[in-house]
């Protein structure tokens, strides 16, 4: 074959399989938002579901995964950017190192319902921490931190040699290197990293049915104390995420609406993600262009 | 070795050796650095001319399996001793690497970081400190309507210059250059060398470069390296006129190297 002709045919089929994801794409998201953004309300986003009759909402699961995002991002950016330096800047390479580095991968790839009843056994039972926010954080953690340790140790290693050759031939520490030179470089890696890993909270259902537990208790939204059982604020209540709610709705719903409700919960939750998104990377950007004074992310 | 150790400087080498490991890249090398000097050092690639530059400043340090021996003088104190604070040493010493590397940081920024790690809080004379050095390397006029932009929006030369702005602006007593001419065009080549002859009248200045018209133009002293040992240290003027070494004198005639 011509090397030419060759080169059409490898162009031709990366094209094609290229445009093939993007229809999958498409169609999937599609497909949700057309079966679900009709049962959208307001009142949808805002009441609390029902059990048998028609005509409940999701309010209390949206915030739910909202604030179990919250909590979990509270324990893996400062553990997963503190273990993604420690890794990148400080473990000296070796064997030890290795294996570290070894441990978190297999760790990101255990399967969630393992995670889930691991959770159940260890933090829900033996910590007697319950089916509660903290025990469902807590879980998600074991994917999240691995994916934070990585995605930090090499959005560090990527920044030039020469940045931190320059910082100690100013006299700088290695800590006053790492904090004001590497790692606004590193930022806006670290940030795709965060979003990530919080896609994975939105999603995640399996794990979370033995930490956080399947129902929410009836929450008081004008209630602000956090120790409060029927606070919203309660990270020890159990809460049921909107994923979880989604596979409830659909597999034992007796609601007459389920298969809508589940529909419109499905569109909430990938509209929810998309929003976050967008939302991360602006604020990322904006962080960065005030830390390096550039006008573009690179 | 001519009158390498004669005369006893505030700044110089004495039997300074650097290993890789088992393998010696600097050889015993004892050099003075005189006041107000520019001292250049040549000599083909791996020679360890610029592996002995890094130890100035004990850049050397974060390269594990590297170790020294001899000592490294300066104002009476071996840096290479035990309890030496690098980070204070490092501010007595600049350095300027092949590849401009500004910080991810605005071009004001870029100067006022370190002086401003250094305890300098007022915002007067940090102003006054980015002025001053981006005046020593004749970089004010090109950016001072523009210090808030992103310093990598310069140009090569003017990055460079920006990177000398910052080692100056910590205020050493010694500069560190480590070719600092090979990535720029001849123009910006032109100013860096001017800027060196300049900066001399205020410091002293250790330069690595390739450039043997350079090392003519612009220094004082020249050490020819080989290998890891020093062939010849002399006068710029005899090195490049009448060296007493004939290797010293075929690389100069780009012969060999």
């Amino acid at each position: 074959m011509k090397p030419r002709t060759a080169d059409k045919i490898a162009t031709t089929v990366i094209v094609a399989l290229a445009l093939l994801i993007v229809a999958i794409l498409i169609g999937l998201l599609g497909y949700i938002l057309v079966r679900g953004l009709g049962h959208i309300s307001w009142d949808f986003l805002t009441s609390a579901p029902q059990k048998i009759r028609a005509g409940g909402g999701v309010g209390p699961q949206l915030f739910n995964s909202l604030f179990l995002l919250v909590l979990t991002l509270l324990i893996t950016v400062p553990l997963g950017l503190g273990a993604g330096i420690f890794m990148a800047e400080y473990a000296r390479p070796g064997r030890l190192t290795n294996f570290i580095r070894l441990i978190v991968e297999v760790l990101s790839s255990f399967p969630s319902i393992i995670v889930g009843l691991f959770g159940l056994l260890l933090i829900v039972n033996y910590f007697d921490l319950g089916f509660s926010l903290v025990s469902g954080a807590l879980a998600l953690t074991v994917f999240n931190l691995p994916l934070m340790v990585r995605i930090t140790e090499q959005a560090f290693r990527a920044v030039p040699k020469q940045q931190k050759e320059a910082g100690f031939a100013l006299g700088l520490s290695k800590w006053k290197i790492v904090t004001s030179v590497l790692l606004p470089v590193a930022l806006p890696t670290i940030i795709t990293g965060t979003i990530l890993s919080a896609g994975r909270v939105f999603g995640e259902a399996a794990a979370l049915m033995f930490t956080a537990g399947m129902s929410s208790p009836r929450l008081d939204f004008s209630n602000w104390n956090p120790l409060s059982p029927s606070s919203p604020l309660n990270p020890f209540r159990p809460a049921e995420t909107l994923a979880v709610h989604i596979w409830k709705v659909n597999s034992e719903g007796l609601a007459p609406d389920a298969a809508e409700i589940a529909a419109g919960a499905s569109a909430v939750l990938v509209i929810t993600v998309l929003i976050f998104n967008l939302a991360a990377r602006f604020f990322g950007r904006y962080i960065y262009r005030k830390l390096t004074a550039s006008k573009r992310m690179n | 070795m001519g009158t390498a150790a004669a005369v006893r400087e505030s700044f110089q080498t004495e039997n300074l050796s650097i290993f890789y490991g088992t393998y010696e890249a600097v050889k015993g090398i004892s050099l003075p650095f005189a006041q107000n000097t520019v001292t250049a050092l040549i000599g083909p690639s791996g020679c360890g001319k610029s592996t002995f530059l890094r130890s100035l400043n004990r850049m050397n340090d974060d390269i594990s399996g590297s170790t020294t021996k001899g000592s490294i003088w300066i104002d009476g104190v071996d840096i290479n001793a035990p309890g030496t604070d690098v980070i204070k040493l490092r501010q007595k010493i600049g350095m300027v690497w092949q590849k401009p590397n500004p910080f991810y940081k605005s071009i004001y920024d870029n100067i006022a970081f370190g002086p401003k790690y250094h305890g300098i809080k007022n915002k007067k004379e940090l102003d006054q400190i980015v002025e001053s050095s981006l005046r020593r390397a004749a970089l004010w006029d090109e950016v001072k309507d523009r210090l808030k932009d992103s310093a990598l929006a310069l140009s090569g030369g003017q990055q460079q210059r920006l990177c000398i702005a910052r080692a100056l602006s910590v205020n050493p007593q010694i500069l560190l250059l480590d070719e600092p001419a090979s990535a720029l065009d001849p123009v910006s080549t032109g100013k860096v060398e001017e800027l060196i002859k300049e900066l001399k009248e205020e410091l002293r200045i250790v330069i690595v470069t390739h450039n043997m018209q350079q090392a003519a133009r612009i220094s004082d002293f020249t050490a020819y390296f080989y290998l890891g040992s020093l062939v010849e240290y002399d006068k710029t003027e005899k090195i490049f006129s009448n060296p007493d070494n004939q290797m010293t004198q075929e690389y100069i005639m780009g012969r060999f190297g």
